[in-house]
């Protein structure tokens, strides 16, 4: 497992049937968090996590343009991610729509804001589904996909016995 | 999977927003029926019959005191919920602990406004 130098963690809350509200504090000024959002290169470091890594990062930053995000995990496993901006305010919002592919009838909401406070930056994710069914699915996806994680683990265990 | 039944299953249980709330008010300590009727704004058979699907699943705990019954949360029976939102909650955190990484560079890249 990659090393982690960071003692923050992401605080997920529920705060409605629907929605899933995710906030992270970054010790960074606003329009680097901005840019590491929306710039793909700088995405691609990122988004993947610890789970695998970023085939494709596409992003059309303007209303109405589309973003496509595809990660392949370590076992090989592939998951894909599109939608459209609906708004844009640089440095500090962007809402979009999120289509999970191997979902592809549940379409989500994610406004994503960005603010300011003494050089750093409070981050917040609002996910909003179109029903609680939806938006527990979409949970449960982060479940999967930490089985997946588990699994090559073990794949790697596996690989070094051999 | 089977869908549970809502009376065995904490995820259903919580599912509904009044029996949330409840669970919202006995977060903050014991409470007899009354207190939750008048907090709610809600009748008494309606509170009941909530408090009911939340004793069967366990979330809530009663016991008499005198001629009132005394409601408290019992947080353990909604370990499962808390679990599942904390492994979603760590893929963020992984997630983030990476855009960490990055933003450090660019700071060091001295990006200090606009673009590149």
């Amino acid at each position: 497992m990659a090393a982690v130098t960071s003692s923050e963690t992401a605080k997920v809350t529920l705060p409605g049937d629907e929605q899933i509200l995710i906030t992270r504090e970054f010790d960074a000024p606003r329009h680097l968090v901005y840019k590491a959002w929306t710039t793909p290169e700088l995405v691609k470091r990122w988004w993947s996590g610890n789970r695998g890594e970023m085939t494709i990062a596409e992003i059309d930053l303007r209303v109405g343009g589309a973003w496509r995000y595809v990660m392949v995990t370590d076992g090989g496993f592939e998951v894909a991610f599109h939608g459209e901006y609906r708004e844009i305010v640089p440095n500090e919002r962007i809402v979009s729509t999120e289509v999970y592919e191997g979902m592809p009838e549940g379409e989500a909401l994610n406004i994503v804001t960005f603010t300011d406070k003494d050089g750093r930056t409070t981050l917040t994710v609002l996910v909003q589904h179109a029903s609680k069914e939806a938006r527990d699915a979409h949970i449960n996806s982060g479940m999967e996909t930490g089985m997946q994680e588990g699994m090559d683990l073990l794949e790697q265990v596996a690989v070094s016995l051999r | 999977m089977a869908r549970a039944a809502t009376t065995t299953d904490a995820f259903n249980a919580v599912a509904e927003a009044r029996r949330r709330q409840i669970l919202d008010i006995l977060a903050t300590g014991e409470r007899p029926v009354n207190d939750l009727v008048r907090l709610l704004g809600l009748s008494q058979p309606q509170v009941s019959k909530h408090l009911r699907v939340l004793r069967e699943v366990g979330a809530v705990d009663v016991r008499d005191e005198g001629r009132r019954r005394m409601y408290r949360l019992n947080a353990h029976a909604l370990k499962p919920i808390h679990d599942w939102v904390k492994n979603y909650e760590r893929s963020w955190s992984e997630r983030f602990d990476r855009l960490d990484g990055v933003l450090e560079e660019l700071e060091e890249e001295g990006d200090g406004g606009g673009d590149e």
